[in-house]
Parts: structure tokens; C-alpha cells; sequence
């Protein structure tokens, strides 16, 4: 049973054709474009005012030079959600199970914030890695653990998306399989089954997921 | 009752007519004449008058049918989970 169970995350390819290209392109389909207009419709103006929201929460941290980076973050988060999302649908598959997809996010963005650091304030980027008031006999070791922690960032970020989302699907699988097992023999039924919807509510905690991840990201933003 | 057969029956041109409402013999002059006549500013009245309400349904539909999809492009897989071979 044990590797049926993984196999739900192995990239399926249908006469050569990969699903993961349409379950990447579906994010695009779902959200409508704001048309021209003064005044859109109820649901334009919904879209938007979460997005103005979020990414006016977004940039609170930041100085004007952060600001750059506000269509990049929120594209990011709206993205991330939306394929998380529809992850939980049935039989569906979810993209950012794959690590070399959330790789892929992580590491170009984290490289891109510490090479504008370094190259737009490289004494004050240099200077996060030590924290102030340190003792002095502490300060090599500190270096020492400043710079693997920048280091590890990237990964990080993408193993946390990764393993958060396969593991929320492994456990839905696995108490969904449950319940079938059990059903021959009632009650214990009720009560798996009452797991398995608060489960899956909870995996719409794959919006957290998604604050997590862009708000790290942010965090990393010395700018 | 009596006044069913007072009724008035309204006479619309052929050509303003939607295609359920044509007879047969007048379809010639429908298609004749009813391809030139949409042609003028229907562009306008598709963008802005004749604009459709979106509703839940839709999307529901959109969502049914990838879930439908993704079902037949994981087939060949989730044949082999099957409980017994022959049903």
C-alpha cells in the first residue's frame, strides 16, 4: 500500500502530454481581467480590493525602494493560492507538490534579494549577519551562523511549501482510505469521516501556507 | 376559453426574426438578407448591452469539467487501485 500511496504525486503524462501544464495554466483562466471601465462589476471590484488589501499588508514593511516588488509578490501569492486550491479538488493534481517547482520560486527570488542587498548597500547587507550586542568572543561562531542560516533560505522556502502541501495530501489519502476500509464496520466510521472534513478544512490552511511563503520571502527583503 | 381565437397574431418581418422563429420557406430570405442586416453595430451591443451575467454555474462547470479531465489523464494509473480486477 505504501507506494500507491506516494504515486499520487508522480507527474502524470497522458499520451505524452503532461497534466501539470494545464494545472498551471488553469490559475490564469479562473480570475477576469479588470476591463476599462469607471465602475466594474461586483465581482472585479471584490478581486480587487482583496488584492489592494493584501498588498498594501504586503509592503508595510518596506521602504519605497520595496515597492518594486509589489506586482511580483502579489502575482505570487494570488498564484500559489489558486493552485493550492484547486489541489484539493478531486483527482486533480496539485503543482507545487513537485520540489523542483517550489526550487524553482524559491532560489531566483531569495538570489535576487541578496544580490540587490549586496550590490545597492553592500556594507549594511554585510551587516546583518552579525546582530548587534553580541559579545565579542561570539562574534566568529555568529558569522559562522548568520551566513549557513542566509544560505539556507532558499531551501528553506522551498521544502517548506513542498512538504507542507504533500503532507496535508498524503494524510487526506490516508484517513480517506481509512474510512473505505472501516465502512464494513459502522461506527468508528462516523468519527473518521468527521476527521477527514475538518481535515480538509483545514487544508484550506493552504492559504496560510501561501502568506507563509510570500511573507518570508518578504522578510528576506533588506531592502 | 371564447377568447382564445382573439389572439392577436403580431406580423414581424422576416428578417428581424431569430432563427427559431423563421418558416421554413421564408429561410432563404433569412439568410439572405439577415447576415447583411447583423453586420452594422452588433459590436457594439454584444460589448455592452448583450453582456452576460456570470454566475456560479459556470465556473462550477469549468471546475467539474478539470476535475473530469485530470480523472482520465490519471486512468491508466488509478486502474491499477482497484479493489478487484473484474467487476
Amino acid at each position: 500500500m505504501m507506494v500507491s500511496f506516494f504515486d499520487q504525486f508522480a507527474s502524470p503524462s497522458y499520451l505524452g502530454i503532461p497534466l501539470i501544464a494545464i494545472a498551471i495554466a488553469l490559475p490564469w483562466v479562473l480570475y477576469p481581467t479588470p476591463p476599462a471601465r469607471w465602475i466594474n462589476n461586483r465581482l472585479i471590484t471584490i478581486q480587487g480590493w482583496f488584492i489592494n488589501r493584501f498588498t498594501n499588508q504586503l509592503m508595510l514593511p518596506l521602504n519605497v525602494g520595496g515597492h518594486k516588488w509589489a506586482l511580483l509578490l502579489a502575482s505570487l501569492m494570488i498564484f500559489l493560492i489558486t493552485i493550492n486550491m484547486l489541489g484539493l479538488l478531486p483527482y486533480t493534481f496539485t503543482p507545487t507538490t513537485q520540489l523542483s517547482l517550489n526550487m524553482g520560486f524559491a532560489v531566483p527570488l531569495w538570489l535576487a534579494t541578496v544580490i540587490i542587498g549586496m550590490r545597492n548597500q553592500p556594507t549594511i547587507a554585510l551587516g546583518h549577519l552579525l546582530p548587534e550586542g553580541t559579545p565579542i568572543p561570539l562574534i566568529p561562531v555568529l558569522i559562522i551562523i548568520e551566513t549557513i542560516s542566509l544560505l539556507i533560505r532558499p531551501l528553506a522556502l522551498g521544502v517548506r511549501l513542498t512538504a507542507n502541501l504533500t503532507a496535508g495530501h498524503l494524510l487526506i489519502q490516508l484517513i480517506a482510505t481509512a474510512v473505505f476500509v472501516l465502512l464494513p464496520m459502522m461506527p468508528t466510521v462516523a468519527i473518521l469521516t468527521a476527521a477527514v472534513l475538518f481535515l480538509l478544512t483545514l487544508l484550506e490552511v493552504a492559504v496560510a501556507m501561501i502568506q507563509a511563503y510570500v511573507f518570508v520571502l518578504l522578510l528576506s527583503l533588506y531592502l | 376559453m371564447t377568447y382564445k381565437f382573439l389572439i392577436p397574431i403580431i406580423v414581424v418581418p422576416v428578417v428581424q426574426r431569430k432563427l427559431g422563429d423563421v418558416r421554413l420557406n421564408e429561410l432563404c430570405v433569412w439568410l439572405g438578407q439577415g447576415l447583411f442586416l447583423k453586420n452594422h453595430n452588433t459590436w457594439y451591443y454584444r460589448k455592452y448591452i448583450d453582456v452576460r451575467r456570470g454566475g456560479i454555474g459556470r465556473i462550477s462547470m469549468l471546475l467539474t469539467g478539470y476535475c473530469v479531465l485530470c480523472y482520465i489523464w490519471n486512468y491508466p494509473h488509478l486502474k491499477k487501485e482497484r479493489w478487484r480486477k473484474y467487476h
